[in-house]
């Protein structure tokens, strides 16, 4: 049985006089344990709030969640909030897109990871300074006792999301979910995270579920890559069976807007046109109908069904790109 | 840090000789004069310029403020012209009450709108927050007057829980050692006289806490509404902990610099007297004593009073801008 089983995943924001918002639509995916999996889309294509339900950190008024979201044989979702509270941070961690927001201003960085420690594993005082000191150490932040004592402003970017991991991974947890862990670094220390995150993950057999819009960061480090669009999963295959070929349209967008610096001369980005609130409701035809270059006229017959192949490989299209070479 | 410190005191000696001119070009303008409330309205025009020019009224206003700071560069306050008791010592009997009065109302205003202002933002739109923000609007509408009569009607008169008026019962005979009677009773082992002026403090205290109540309840509202949709306390709950350390450690502390800086504003204003509340409970403060001298055109209580209370409400905002750097480590005391 997988780790984490995610299970017909819905999402929905339900304000007061507002219109109703389906951010998340039925969404499934396992992640095995010790394993590295992507959930991949645009900004607005409801993978933050995937993660932030499956922790139960989405507000409780307002919001709508339904489904399973089964961790170990228990169903997060329905667990009472003591509970999740001793499963945050212990069994299941998180790291966040922006470093500097997502530290206190205001608490030094060394009681931000002891109070993890002495939350989860009962350390106190000495203990758990040293024990922080060599979290720190341990992904790479230099001078570990003076950083205890300094404040996140006092931080470098890469060094403040460095310290973010080491919080996470405290207590040794069985899932680590890193929602954007790079998008708000520089290039380099990218890199360096991207990296770090493997190593830990490759020695402590923890199983991460990267959320990213970028394919290039999971093209390294995922055995399986999901990608959402408009809130539902639009393509689901193993990386090497993706990589080999892409069958939804938008997973082919995504790929050709990353830039690549050994393609030929003269050779343009093809970004996907329009926005992702160019919608169409799932209930009518394919979301992703008004942005496709293959869209043909049964796009918008009605909701699409996910295909699977014979290669573990799913796709949500009617008139799936077929050869890796059709889109260029 | 020093230097700071150093460097606001400084700035406090302009501040000072500009609100003094000011202040006393400002007072010997108002028409009329201390001569008339010492012989009445009906007493003749050459009696009036006698006394004035007996108290040296009628020199030039330069000439006047020119022996004024003298007097005060030289630590001497003056005379009162209506108790004709040095100005310093009217200021000593009186301002210990203020100050008693004024922490009294802070505990009372801190103690409980810091705890109603939280638990309105997380309970936002709930029966609670109406009733706190409602309450806060009631505080701040209702006259402070018409307040401290019904609290004394209610409380002292009918049910009799607490005295109607003064700083301590007549019949107990208290040694005085410092004029905060509370900390004198408590330095004497006088306990009795300690529990009594308190009993005394709570009334006033709680008609003069309504507007700040008030004020730190929004305050708070509005600061914990905006902290807890911040990214770190996302991250806080992520990590599992407890609700109490989200909320001291990672809601609170982050919520309490507007906070601080409402609550140092508003020592600065509850110092410089209550006049209301003082006069509904016949407290001894400054703050009826000032309005008094207003009324009488006693000169150099107005002033001496007023350049004091002046050079409090500085130090009470350095200690308020001091205490941000303890507060926020991001904001560098230089």
């Amino acid at each position: 049985m997988a780790l984490l089983e995610v299970k017909d995943l819905s999402v929905v924001f339900a304000r007061k006089g507002e219109r109703e918002v389906r951010a998340v639509d039925g969404v499934s995916f396992d992640v095995d344990a010790g394993e590295v999996v992507g959930l991949v889309g645009e900004s607005g294509c409801g993978k933050s709030v995937t993660s932030l339900a499956i922790m139960g950190l989405l507000p409780k008024r307002g919001v709508r969640v339904s489904g399973q979201a089964t961790f170990d044989g228990m169903n997060l979702l329905q667990t009472d909030e003591r509970t999740l509270r001793d499963i945050r941070g212990r069994d299941v961690a998180m790291i966040f897109q922006d470093p500097l927001s997502s530290l206190n201003p205001v608490v030094p960085i060394g009681l931000q990871v002891t109070e993890v420690l002495t939350r989860h594993r009962g350390m106190k005082g000495e203990a758990a300074k040293k024990e922080a000191a060599h979290l720190l150490e341990r992904v790479g932040i230099p001078d570990p006792t003076r950083r205890l004592k300094e404040y996140p402003h006092q931080l470098s970017g890469g060094m403040r999301q460095r310290a973010l991991i080491a919080m996470a991974v405290a207590c040794a947890p069985r899932l680590l979910i890193a929602d954007e862990p790079t998008t708000a670094l520089d290039v380099t220390i990218q890199a360096q995270i991207l990296e770090l995150l493997k190593d830990l993950v490759r020695d402590s057999g923890t199983a991460l579920l990267m959320i990213t819009h970028d394919l290039g960061v999971v093209a390294g480090m995922c055995k399986s890559i999901n990608v959402l669009y408009a809130g539902r999963r639009v393509e689901s295959a193993p990386r090497r069976v993706l990589f080999a070929q892409r069958h939804h349209p938008y997973t082919v967008g995504l790929l050709g807007s990353i830039p690549r610096l050994d393609a030929p001369k003269g050779e343009k980005l093809r970004p996907i046109t329009g926005s992702v609130r160019d919608v169409l409701p799932w209930a009518e035809g394919c979301a992703f109908a008004p942005r496709c270059f293959n869209r043909v006229d049964r796009c918008v017959d009605g909701p699409p069904e996910l295909v699977w192949t014979a290669a573990q490989h799913g796709y949500r299209c009617v008139n799936p790109v077929m050869e890796a070479e059709t889109a260029k | 840090m020093f230097r700071f410190i150093v460097r606001r005191l400084l700035q406090l000696i302009p501040t000072l000789f500009g609100l003094s001119l000011l202040l006393f070009v400002w007072l010997h303008r108002l028409p009329g004069g201390p001569e008339t409330a010492i012989l009445g309205e009906r007493s003749t025009p050459e009696l009036r310029a006698r006394i004035r020019e007996e108290m040296g009224l009628d020199q030039p206003i330069w000439v006047q403020y020119g022996r004024f700071m003298k007097r005060v560069l030289s630590g001497d306050l003056g005379t009162s012209i209506g108790t004709k008791r040095p100005v310093t010592t009217e200021f000593l009997e009186r301002f210990p009450g203020t100050v008693e009065l004024t922490i009294t109302a802070l505990i009372i205003a801190v103690g409980i709108g810091i705890p109603l202002g939280y638990i309105a933002a997380r309970r936002r739109g709930t029966w609670i927050d109406q009733l706190s923000v409602g309450g806060a609007l009631l505080g701040i509408c209702i006259p402070v007057f018409f307040l401290g009569y019904i609290v004394k009607e209610v409380l002292a008169v009918n049910f009799g829980w607490f005295p109607t008026t003064g700083r301590q019962d007549v019949t107990i005979d208290a040694t005085r050692v410092t004029g905060f009677f509370v900390l004198d009773g408590l330095l004497t082992r006088e306990w009795d006289a300690a529990a009594d002026a308190i009993m005394h403090l709570i009334l006033p205290g709680i008609v003069l806490a309504s507007i700040p109540l008030a004020s730190i309840v929004r305050i708070t509202r509005a600061s914990v509404l905006e902290v807890v949709q911040e990214d770190y306390v996302r991250t806080a709950e992520a990590k599992g902990l407890t609700e109490q350390t989200v909320r001291s450690r990672h809601i609170l502390r982050n919520a309490m610099l507007p906070v601080a800086t409402t609550i140092g504003l508003l020592t600065g204003s509850l110092l410089s007297g209550a006049v209301l509340t003082e006069t509904v409970f016949a407290f001894s403060g400054i703050g009826a004593f000032i309005v008094e001298a207003i009324d009488r055109r006693d000169y150099p209580v107005l002033m001496g009073f007023i350049m004091i209370v002046a050079v409090i409400y500085v130090l009470v905002n350095l200690l308020v801008d001091l205490s941000y750097s303890l507060i926020d480590p991001r904001v560098r005391v230089r």
